[in-house]
């Protein structure tokens, strides 16, 4: 009948055994690799808008460099060096073409009008900077998102308890304040009892543990404003698992709360907690100038920021293309995190 | 199992589980409604009890009270639950749970549902076994493997280690039933274990689970709406309804001598019978009709099907056979790849969109769930008002009294003229589906499943109403069903589909009778008979032809 199997099928499944685990990973890489290639044509249209916003920034770019006093020649001379003269599609095309080959440009900063050309290029301007973005993003995820799970698992498994909404109030409270406030605060309690730097003004040559250390306190601020969003999706997820029936099943074999929730439930909510564990990843890269202007931390964002401030345009282009890139990049792991842990699709019928 | 496991401590024949007056109250609409109302209840070692009961009696609910168990929203007030010394009212949690998955064990309705679907199947029918202690996991498993083997589950060496999506509803039905079996428990709780399986799944589900049932003389629930089914399994019968019981018997006696009307009521549907007709006025054909959903799979193969004008055509077959896409071929929401619908005689376009009105009015249909087939906002004048207005132009005092007419004509009175789908019964809104269909003044009404949903006593009264509206008004009828009891009751012809393809169309007594095609004969088999004893006379009858 329907679900008697032909003799035919018997070698597929020893095949199927067999094959399984080669055919998995094959699976994952080619998932990897179509939506590296995505990512990729996600980021050519992100270029073009990028480039096009930049069109659109008010003011003259040589007149900013070179300020007020600068006469119409030198003005125009200093437009033909940076290729300023060039038709807009002209100068989008030289740019992506050097990017595709690693050549971020150089950055308008450092050319004076005294012809003394101190210019950097826009990698090495960017890079260090980036380092110190992705160190700060890094100890404090390694702080925050176990935490976050851990609140969330927690508070699903009390819910409704004193627990539960004590652990809701506090990160609602956290998130639901401007982070610049937050930081403040922790600022305020540091001078006054905890003896923490409040100036993360990390170096390069700094030992890493004297970094951790200065980065303490912006490390703490965004901690507390990411885990309540990334608290709230686990236990949620969660929760909106427990109605299954085969929590049900679970509960009537016998299994402890804390063994369903982690063996029965999690297991099936990792999808929509990587997405939001993700966005948060990308936000600590991308969106956190307001921390680093108030510890003096530097990071990329300050970088991007005082470059607009300048009108320094490839600086500015390179880092939202870092920034776009993150974005891809965590949303691509979130993916394959969804795939990993869904067996529908890693063992296909 | 291990030497000095408690189990099976008890002889046979010593109480095992008994209720008394047990009243259990579930919360909704910002109240306490009571679901089960003072049931008593004994459940001797070895004992098989069959609760039987239409959708709201409580089976469920007192079944799973038998383990102690109260769904969310739900809490036991008052009565005893004595499980071989334990009171289950009382018990703390930790004592509940040290019980579940190692003394009492539970079968649910849905598989593919009560199945992780993270985990591999072998891992979660040891599961509770190992928790609990009673095995190690990997005599666990090679138990697990000889349970899948012992229910007759193909490849039972290897089945264990895919995924709960791998197989097939009758392989995971039977591999929770392993599940449940793997502690060795004293008392196992069937919940409708097979009502979401074929009929000829069903059979096989229900022999292996007798089986094994009996092999290890464990005492089970069986928690059923149907009669034919619970007969097979049970030693004795009770019979609930409104969470109180009607009666309760031996098996065999209970199907003999009933002694209340309702439980005779439980099988009204096989007391139905009309006298099949035969015409050879073809009002609908369906001539060589290939088709598939998008550019997948064919599901339907060659498929000819003739209706008589005034009669009732009766498709019959397992899901997955094709019937409901026959249906979307001639309503032309699916456009067959080869051959044509023809009625009266003219081939209609493929396309909806391609029909004219009229043609679309000649046919209309009649879905399995009244509930998603209505708009929840509007009142049933507006739901019947709105084909009499599209087809036949009616506005105003003339549209309201032609509601009227066809809330008559289904038996529902003027009151329900200002109702909402939500404010009727499962019963009430099929009516109100069946007088929309009418509205129209079709000549052809598919009907698609549509008593499938509902209760016994409800479906008599929605087949008699078409079967009253088929004699007055000549309609005709395009049945589609897995049941076979339906069929029986209101054909004249029968069509068997398998695999997307017609396996036989005739008169009703023809199909009905031997000689039957090899398919149609292990259908009509397959269909549970009042009988104690039809499962082991046809796995007798099955054994010496294979």
């Amino acid at each position: 009948m329907s679900q008697t199997w032909s003799a035919g099928q018997l070698p597929t499944i020893k095949a199927w055994q067999a094959g399984a685990r080669g055919e998995i990973v094959n699976l994952i890489l080619q998932t990897i690799l179509k939506r590296l290639a995505l990512g990729v044509v996600t980021l050519f249209f992100v270029s073009l808008v990028i480039f096009s916003a930049i069109q659109f920034l008010p003011g003259d770019f040589g007149e900013a460099v070179l300020g007020q006093a600068a006469t119409e020649e030198t003005v125009a001379a200093f437009r033909r060096e940076l290729g300023l003269d060039q038709p807009a599609w002209q100068r989008y095309l030289d740019w992506v073409g050097a990017v595709a080959t690693g050549d971020f440009g150089t950055s308008f900063s450092g050319r004076a009008s005294s012809g003394v050309d101190r210019s950097r290029p826009v990698m090495e301007m960017i890079a260090p900077r980036l380092e110190n973005t992705l160190f700060l993003a890094s100890i404090t995820a390694m702080v925050a998102v176990p935490l976050a799970l851990f609140l969330g698992i927690t508070a699903a498994l009390w819910r409704n308890s004193i627990y539960d909404r004590v652990v809701n109030a506090m990160t609602l409270t956290s998130i639901s304040f401007p982070e610049f406030f937050v930081a403040y605060i922790l600022i305020l309690f540091s001078a006054l009892w905890w003896g923490l730097p409040t100036l993360a003004n990390i170096t390069d040559g700094m030992p890493f543990w004297e970094k951790v250390h200065k980065s303490l306190l912006p490390s703490l601020t965004l901690t507390l404003v990411i885990v309540a969003h990334m608290m709230r999706m686990t236990r949620a997820a969660i929760i909106n698992l427990l109605a299954s029936p085969y929590i049900e099943m679970a509960r009537l074999k016998g299994q402890s709360r804390i063994r369903v929730i982690l063996r029965h439930a999690l297991p099936n909510a990792w999808a929509p907690i990587a997405t939001v564990i993700a966005f948060n990843l990308a936000y600590l890269v991308v969106g956190v100038v307001v921390v680093e202007v108030v510890f003096v931390y530097p990071g990329v964002g300050q970088l991007m920021v005082d470059a607009v401030a300048s009108r320094d345009i490839p600086v500015v282009q390179g880092c939202a293309l870092i920034f776009a890139a993150t974005y891809i990049l965590l949303n691509l792991t979130a993916d394959i995190i969804g795939i990993v842990t869904n067996p529908r699709l890693l063992h296909p019928k | 199992m291990s030497e000095d496991s408690k189990q099976n401590e008890g002889k046979a024949g010593d109480i095992l589980l008994e209720m008394r007056d047990i009243r259990i109250e579930g919360w909704s609409d910002e109240k306490w409604n009571p679901i089960i109302k003072g049931v008593d209840l004994t459940l001797r070692r070895g004992e098989v009890l069959g609760l039987i009961g239409e959708s709201g009696a409580g089976k469920s609910t007192l079944g799973l009270a038998g383990m102690g168990f109260t769904q969310p929203g739900c809490r036991i007030t008052s009565g005893s639950i004595m499980f071989d010394g334990i009171d289950l009212v009382k018990a703390t949690d930790s004592e509940k749970r040290a019980l579940w998955g190692s003394r009492v064990a539970y079968v649910a309705q849905s598989a593919a549902a009560s199945f992780n679907p993270a985990h591999r199947l072998i891992d979660q029918t040891v599961e509770a076994t190992v928790a609990h202690g009673l095995q190690g996991e990997a005599a666990a498993k090679d138990d697990a493997r000889e349970l899948y083997s012992a229910l007759t589950l193909p490849f039972p060496e290897t089945i264990g280690e895919r995924y709960p999506h791998q197989v097939s509803g009758g392989q995971l039905q039977r591999v929770m039933t392993a599940m449940a079996m793997s502690p060795r428990p004293d008392l196992i709780v069937f919940d409708e274990p097979t009502t979401a399986l074929d009929v000829t799944t069903q059979v096989e589900v229900l022999l292996s689970m007798r089986k094994i049932v009996e092999e290890f003389n464990t005492a089970a629930i069986y928690i059923t709406h149907d009669l034919a089914v619970v007969a097979q399994m049970a030693d004795t019968i009770k019979v609930l309804r409104y969470g109180k019981e009607v009666e309760e018997s031996e098996t065999r006696q209970m199907l003999t001598a009933p002694k209340e009307d309702y439980t005779k009521s439980l099988w009204s549907v096989r007391a139905l019978h009309k006298e099949a007709q035969p015409s050879d006025d073809i009002v609908l054909s369906i001539d060589g009709v290939d088709a598939a959903y998008g550019r997948g799979l064919k599901v339907l193969h060659d498929v000819n099907i003739k209706v008589p004008r005034g009669r009732t055509v009766s498709i019959v077959g397992e899901s997955g056979s094709g019937k409901s896409t026959t249906a979307r071929v001639i309503t032309g929401l699916l456009p067959p790849m080869t051959g044509q619908v023809m009625f009266n005689g003219e081939a209609l376009p493929a396309e909806l969109s391609g029909r004219s009105k009229e043609q679309l009015q000649k046919i209309q249909m009649i879905y399995q769930m009244a509930d998603t087939a209505m708009n929840p906002r509007q009142t049933v004048g507006e739901i019947i008002g709105r084909p009499l207005e599209f087809y036949h132009g009616l506005k105003g005092a003339a549209k309201e009294q032609r509601v009227l007419e066809l809330l008559d004509m289904i038996e529902l009175d003027e009151t329900f003229y200002d109702r909402l789908p939500s404010e009727m019964s499962g019963g009430q809104k099929q009516r109100i589906c069946i007088a929309r269909a009418l509205a129209a003044e079709p000549e052809v009404i598919i009907c698609d499943e549509v008593t499938s949903a509902l209760d016994q006593i409800v479906q008599e009264g929605i087949l008699k109403l078409l079967m009253k509206l088929q004699e007055k008004h000549g309609i005709t009828y395009l049945f589609i069903t897995h049941d076979i009891a339906t069929v029986e009751a209101i054909s004249d012809e029968i069509v068997v589909m398998y695999m997307g393809e017609v396996v036989e169309q005739g008169p009703k007594d023809e199909i009905m009778s031997a000689p039957y095609p090899d398919y149609t004969k292990l259908l009509l088999s397959s269909v549970p008979e009042m009988d104690p004893d039809w499962l082991t006379k046809l796995a007798e009858s099955r054994d010496d032809t294979a």
